[in-house]
């Protein structure tokens, strides 16, 4: 690959350099700089102090909630907060929300990785057009056509169903991801597809046994956008359901506010709830989750 | 536009191979059930918001022609006025903000020093809630009863503003610094290397060679704010409900009182055709900006 015409000599030869101690000035990294030591702990406390507060107001009592400060720990923590909520129905929202999720992961995959395929090998004047096409839907937000699809929603009888939710946000995670995999599929080089097709593959075998195992960082950073697209949705479950049946996370959350009213540990207890699951994932998955989202910027 | 942004250094064998050969060129066929589904959902949904910024509809039975009347209304209407001041205050001050912190804790996280990968690992926890959960976090400890401040900050104009910009940087700056700092991982260590022989210090390092490499990361990035501050939707409607007054409501929040408040679907179409041509005058910045559409490898010219 191209990258690799970089002049790796001098980079070993960095690090052996650099391995020396005290040679002139070092390298930028490598010195202990303080002013910026500083500045990512503050930036820690403005991470960590309401993460801590919301654990720590989650735990307290609700009569102790009323003039308590959120920072000050409770006096006698309980559980109650949490079995509260777990009692209204936060694991039916929960396998919604999962359910939901996998609906668009499925749907993104699908549609797109042959798309982008097609996108970053065929010259054709419409392949390029469709391309240019989803560059512009990167910026089209979901509020612009909320209410023109609340009218086909409903002509299609979707409406208060999953598939009201699962369809639209695929369609609307579609062009972040045909950008992430067509960066992904462009590093692939020529010389892969013409040994292929010396072996007389064909364009789908190559799509199977070439693409999709060389764009694996591509599609698992499109799996995990996706997801926490679904995951974060809000306006579509919103508007395009009802009742509690297809009901999702999210908008469980905006509702409990009106049915615990004034009871804000409870409320903060389902922020703690609904966050765990992808912090799960986070602790198990970091790498692949990180990794990927930032090849996103990469240049 | 490649060729004369790239010069030499990218492309310049690309149309010798092409011609060369035809090796795993697909059928176009094979983009079709996408394109069609994306074509469906999201595409004639703006055409149709379009149509329907023309009619009378109040949600039930069949929307009914009129003329140019939402229109009207809207242009003549202050509310837009003080929406559209408020939707660019709101993603230029947002934008500002998110930038200059995810720059530089992008930058110092790209360092490989165990601190820095342990902090960042920490620095990206808010980005695992949703913008529901954060929203309900931030409106809990900013409850003049309860939280951290004890005062009524969503209560006065300045308050609510500043609270929306904070809450959508608290849950974006992750994502961003990651942006930034995936970027600065590829700045070439030989550029720092000859600096430092040249004794360049570290802040002219920075300002030297970090920033103008990382000028196409903040782009893609910018622009990501910038439509991303377009659906800080959520946020509105449960920190604010556009409040006070409406001094908080940005448009998306005008589009959805008017269509699911008011059940006026006509003015609220109208207001979302105003959204969409403000988006799509965007992303098309954005492509002429980022050369995205220019179709070359990451890697290339690396």
């Amino acid at each position: 690959m191209s990258h690799d015409t970089l002049p790796r000599p001098v980079k070993t030869d960095s690090a052996t350099t650099a391995e020396r101690p005290a040679r002139r000035r070092g390298h930028w990294a490598r010195r202990a700089n303080p002013l910026a030591g500083a500045g990512s702990l503050i930036w820690l406390a403005v991470v960590i102090i309401p993460i801590y507060a919301m654990f720590s107001a989650s735990l307290t009592h609700q009569d102790e909630a009323l003039g308590h400060n959120a920072l000050k720990p409770p006096s006698h923590p309980t559980l109650d907060n949490y079995n509260t909520v777990l009692h209204n129905g936060f694991g039916h929202l929960l396998w919604n929300t999962v359910l939901a999720a996998a609906g668009v992961v499925l749907i993104v995959l699908v549609l797109c990785v042959p798309l982008s395929y097609v996108a970053v090998r065929t010259r054709s004047v419409w392949s390029g057009a469709a391309f240019r096409l989803f560059l512009l839907g990167v910026a089209i937000p979901a509020q612009a056509v909320v209410v023109p699809l609340y009218l086909m929603i409903a002509k299609l009888n979707l409406y208060d169903s999953l598939l009201a939710i699962v369809l639209p946000t695929a369609a609307f995670a579609m062009p972040v991801s045909v950008l992430i995999l067509t960066g992904t599929l462009r590093d692939i080089s020529e010389e892969m597809y013409e040994a292929m097709a010396l072996d007389g593959a064909s364009t789908t075998r190559m799509l199977f046994q070439l693409v999709i195992p060389m764009s694996k960082g591509g599609i698992s950073t499109v799996v995990i956008y996706a997801a926490l697209q679904a995951w974060n949705g809000f306006l579509f479950p919103l508007i395009f359901t009802q009742s509690d049946g297809p009901r999702v996370l999210t908008l469980g959350l905006f509702n409990y506010v009106s049915e615990f009213g004034v009871n804000i540990p409870a409320i903060l207890a389902s922020v703690v709830l609904s966050g765990a699951p992808i912090f799960i994932v986070y602790l198990v998955a970091r790498r692949a989750l990180v990794g990927g989202l930032m090849g996103v910027g990469g240049k | 536009m490649s060729q004369v942004k790239g010069g030499p250094r990218n492309d310049a064998g690309r149309p010798r191979s092409a011609r060369r050969n035809r090796a795993g060129r697909p059928s176009a066929a094979l983009a079709l059930p996408g394109v069609l589904f994306f074509a469906f959902f999201a595409l004639a949904p703006m055409v149709l918001a379009f149509y329907l910024s023309f009619t009378r509809w109040n949600g039930l039975g069949d929307p009914q022609p009129a003329g140019l009347a939402n229109w009207r209304k809207l242009l003549s209407d202050d509310r837009l006025t003080q929406s559209l001041t408020v939707t660019v205050g709101l993603t230029v001050v947002s934008w500002a903000f998110q930038t200059v912190i995810s720059l530089l804790l992008g930058v110092w996280a790209a360092g490989r020093q165990r601190n820095r990968a342990v902090l960042s690992a920490i620095f990206f926890v808010p980005f695992l809630l949703s913008s529901t959960a954060i929203s309900l976090l931030f409106y809990a400890l900013l409850d003049p009863n309860f939280g951290i401040i004890h005062k009524d900050t969503l209560g006065t104009t300045s308050g609510a503003f500043l609270a929306i910009v904070f809450v959508g940087g608290w849950q974006f700056i992750p994502f961003h610094t990651l942006i930034y700092q995936g970027g600065a991982r590829q700045i070439p260590e030989v550029l720092y290397q000859a600096a430092a022989i040249d004794g360049a210090g570290r802040l002219r390092q920075f300002f030297s060679i970090t920033l103008p490499q990382l000028r196409n990361t903040a782009t893609t990035s910018g622009v990501l704010m910038v439509v991303g501050s377009l659906t800080y939707f959520e946020t509105v409607l449960i920190l604010t409900q556009g409040g006070p007054g409406t001094d908080t409501a940005i448009l998306p929040y005008l589009m959805y009182e008017a269509g699911f408040k008011s059940y006026d679907f006509g003015y609220a179409s109208a207001v979302a055709s105003f959204l969409v041509l403000a988006a799509t005058a965007l992303s098309l910045l954005m492509v002429k900006l980022s050369g995205f559409g220019a179709m070359r490898s990451t890697r290339e010219g690396m």
